[in-house]
């Protein structure tokens, strides 16, 4: 066991684990941010995707060892205090999540997606998001709530859609 | 002692079609609960009352309404609490919604069969209706003016001509001594507000910001965590176990010997129990278990699939027949006889299948994503020989279903885990156990015969399923000399109008545990049953929508859903070159839908599915985007079957481990799909989450031997390769 320090969603956490756990265990049951989704464990479904310093990745093939305290990391909970992203009110404006499990991460690699392109074609988004499984089939209402997306933050000016 | 008015409660009850359920008032009836509930329950009743058991009021104002059948992705969450609401005249945004945990007062609570909403539209109306009658009495009372000068709006009574009004919260307690309205007037569905409309489900802002609670995301108090070694081969009995390694794992702290109890059988595992999971899992790699496979290492699919066809010689159990097929079929000037191969698949909810359980003293507990509170509760007590009322049960919002979470193994697994380590155990599946341990839905092979007339109709028919059962691989007490009509689902029920049908059951042994899957056997069966039928209109030399049309002169369903189908897909309109389209429609159990899909061929070979039209039939629609995703998921879950990976064995073993060779729809493979909802209202009410899956691989199959002149008799298939 070794103790690491990380900082998710702005706060700062030290944590005491095995230098291979990785950063999905550690998020979900040493800090308790239950958001962030375990679906393969081996990087192919997208359920557990967080943002590293901005970067979607697997936090599920992420050893909590190779991130350090300077890395800001960032979860479905911190990407807004109200529910108020322009990816959340697309994902409610457009009914998107059924089961809801994989959504987590399917809004995290949106999210994502829109920061570096802000107007994405459907190519685009089937690029981005060909990495998150949803086995309940919301593809075609994640396609229209990212385009939407998209619209709130052109119309608001900011990379939040606020 | 019981009050009369109980006793009223309890015919209300019995008339609403709660039959058996115990209907309890205020806090004077707990003592028949056991204590855990009891005191839960005084936690959520203090100053309140149940105008039924599915509303709470409390006299702060709060209100809370349970929902009944486990919310899965399909919107139950929704539905089943707002169906009370709109008779309540409550906004969706004016009570919380609770989730029941398998008392029996709230009748069945097992989300499965596209039943949820069908088969407690009636009664929730009425629940919902009875306890707004009730509150408007108690105003008209408390005001000394007839009732007919009242009426309910938005959690409160208004006295029409003085403009007074109350709240629900200062009515309930004079409401809840009332009696019981044994026939409540319900609402005219003109008024609704809710029914029908477009409305937003509760549960998405939850999902949107991780804050929805799956069985997963659950912690109790000392609690520890386990990872199980299941033996790969069904069946295998524990040799010997080398633990000297796992034990050395910093953060594990015990290995148990457990059971997982799946219908009749009861797998021998074993369970590393550690202090976090990762301990639990590192644990287990290290863990040496030998195994006795029982024989069981023999079994390959290769093998198994021979059998089948071996199989379809025999004659089988005839499930239906009607005028005379032989005689027709022998004396027929135009005959087709073909046979359909179909695989087994797995579930692969995106949630993982794991639980927590605890055993203290003689009582258990449960915290689980499952289909079924209920069920999960009489499972355990089954498996374990212990009282039901024992058993108190947690249930979450469950990431995924697809039949999967029906079958409770995970909770007698972790019972059993618990019952070892004497404290809360949570078991979480690695996704290569959630893949490789079944149970699955069961392949199914048809050989089908049809015959034409000299013009062309279609004149007889013939349907015989071979395959394993999911019946057999799951009870004790099949019974092999009856046709099993849960593989033979629906292919007695299409309404084509053919005068001569005989279908028939052969059943196939395996050890190998086989489950319901969303839309269980209509999934494979459809496919082989409306090829076919396509093969027949091709032969007859008729357009395959109208050799369809043809057969159903009668004013069916099944009629108005396909003309429905043919007008919104426009198929008669020619379509750009290299596209082709297919039809087939399915009705069963569940409900009814009908697809066309049309394809175009790829410049680098293969096709590529464009767009799907579906039309699926209801009656009454409770929430019509909800239906609109649930048509969706279906044709994402069925491209995925026809044309994905299968579960296959070697050796005993899945082949198949994770999402890299047992691969899932992604996004770029999704077509449009676009949905219509016949939904004349009425009496009438139809499944929703299932039925959108058995047309489409036909439809599939249908368009491509449209599109390239190749007739596939065998799911899978690659996109790429036909």
């Amino acid at each position: 066991m070794a103790k690491y320090n990380l900082t998710v969603n702005g706060k700062k956490y030290t944590v005491d684990a095995d230098p291979d756990t990785p950063l999905l265990w550690v998020i979900r049951d040493y800090v308790g941010l239950k958001g962030t989704k375990f679906g393969c464990g081996m990087a192919l479904c997208g359920a557990c995707t967080v943002h590293l310093d901005g970067q979607p990745i697997r936090s599920c093939s992420t050893p909590v060892s190779t991130v350090k305290a300077t890395n800001k990391i960032t979860t479905i909970e911190g990407i807004s205090n109200n529910t108020d992203h322009a990816v959340q009110k697309a994902w409610i404006e457009a009914q998107v999540p059924q089961c809801g499990y994989c959504q987590s991460g399917q809004i995290m690699s949106a999210v994502a997606l829109l920061k570096t392109n802000p107007n994405p074609s459907d190519s685009d988004i089937d690029e981005a998001m060909s990495g998150n499984i949803c086995r309940c089939g919301t593809y075609p209402r994640i396609r229209k709530a990212i385009h939407h997306a998209a619209e709130l933050m052109k119309d608001s000016g900011n990379s939040t859609g606020k | 002692m019981r009050t009369s008015t109980e006793l009223n409660r309890r015919n209300f009850l019995k008339a609403s079609g709660l039959s058996g359920a115990a209907f309890i008032l205020g806090l004077s009836a707990r003592a028949s609960e056991s204590s855990e509930q009891a005191i839960e329950n005084l936690s959520l009743l203090e100053d309140s009352f149940e105008l039924t058991p599915f509303v709470i009021i409390k006299k702060s104002g709060k209100i809370t309404i349970m929902n009944s059948k486990p919310e899965i992705g399909q919107g139950t969450w929704q539905a089943i609490p707002m169906i009370i609401a709109e008779e309540l005249e409550l906004g969706l945004d004016q009570y919380e919604i609770k989730q029941t945990s398998g008392d029996k007062k709230f009748g069945g609570q097992t989300a499965g069969g596209s039943s949820s909403v069908r088969t407690s539209y009636a009664t929730l109306r009425k629940t919902g209706a009875a306890a707004r009658e009730m509150l408007v009495q108690a105003a008209a009372q408390t005001w000394s003016v007839p009732v007919d000068e009242c009426y309910a709006e938005r959690a409160n009574v208004f006295h029409k001509a003085s403009g007074k009004k109350l709240a629900y919260s200062a009515l309930v307690e004079t409401a809840s001594k009332l009696e019981v309205p044994k026939e409540p007037k319900l609402k005219d569905s003109k008024d609704f507000k809710l029914i029908g409309k477009q409305t937003q489900r509760q549960d998405i802002p939850l999902k949107v910001k991780g804050q929805a609670t799956f069985g997963m995301d659950v912690e109790v108090p000392n609690m520890v965590y386990a990872s199980v070694e299941r033996c790969s081969v069904f069946g295998g009995k524990i040799q010997q176990i080398d633990d000297s390694q796992t034990l050395k794992v910093k953060g594990v702290l015990q290995v148990v010997r457990a059971e997982r109890v799946l219908g009749k059988n009861r797998y021998e595992v074993v369970a590393v129990i550690a202090s976090n999971y990762w301990a639990a899992l590192k644990g287990r790699k290290a863990l040496k278990v030998t195994w006795d496979y029982q024989g069981n290492d023999q079994f390959s699919s290769k093998q198994f699939e021979q059998q089948l066809r071996d199989l379809s010689k025999n004659e089988g159990v005839v499930d239906h027949n009607q005028g005379d097929f032989d005689k027709n079929y022998a004396e027929a000037p135009v005959k087709l006889e073909v046979f359909y191969e179909t695989p087994m698949v797995s579930h692969s909810p995106m949630e993982p299948m794991n639980c927590i359980a605890s055993w203290s003293g003689d009582k258990v507990e449960v915290w689980a994503s499952s289909q079924g509170p209920d069920l999960l509760r009489n499972r355990v007590a089954d498996a374990f020989a212990i009282p039901a009322d024992n058993i108190k049960v947690n249930i979450f919002f469950n990431g995924g279903g697809f039949g999967r979470r029906l079958y409770q193994d995970f909770a007698t697994e972790s019972v059993s885990i618990a019952k070892a380590v004497g404290k809360p155990v949570k078991v979480i599946w690695t996704r290569e156990d959630d893949t490789t341990q079944g149970p699955f839905r069961p392949m199914t092979f048809s050989a089908l015969k049809g015959a034409l007339t000299a013009d062309g109709k279609a004149l007889a028919f013939e349907h015989k399923v071979i395959s394993p059962s999911i019946n057999a691989t799951q009870n004790k007490n099949y019974d092999k000399t009856k046709s099993d009509n849960t593989m033979t689902e629906g292919i007695s029920e299409q309404q084509y109008e053919i005068p001569h049908i005989k279908n028939y059951y052969v059943h196939a042994e395996t050890h190998i545990p086989m489950a319901a899957w969303r839309a269980v056997t209509s999934t494979t069966l459809s496919f082989a049953h409306e090829c076919f039928i396509d093969e027949m209109a091709y032969k007859a030399n008729k357009d395959p929508f109208d050799f369809r049309l043809d057969m159903l002169q009668k004013d069916t369903d099944t009629k108005r859903v396909m003309l429905k189908l043919k007008e919104v897909s426009q198929w008669s309109k020619p379509l750009p070159k290299g596209w082709a389209r297919g039809v087939a429609q399915w009705e069963f159990f569940a409900g009814l839908a009908a697809q066309v899909v049309e394809v175009s061929k790829k410049p680098s070979g293969g096709v590529k599915i464009e767009k799907v039209y579906a039309v699926i039939d209801l009656g009454t629609v409770v929430n019509p985007d909800t239906v609109k995703a649930q048509v969706e998921g279906a044709v994402t879950m069925a491209i995925g079957a026809a044309t994905k990976d299968a579960i296959t064995f070697e050796k005993g073993q899945v082949q198949q481990s994770n999402f890299h060779d047992n691969r899932m729809v992604r996004i770029e493979e999704m077509p449009i799909v676009e949905v219509h909802i016949l939904a004349e209202g009425g009496p009438k009410i139809k499944g929703v989450g299932e039925p959108g899956l058995p047309p489409f691989a036909p439809a599939l199959a249908n368009a491509i031997f449209a599109a390239t002149g190749k007739r596939i008799r065998r799911m899978p298939f690659d996109l790429d390769k036909v």
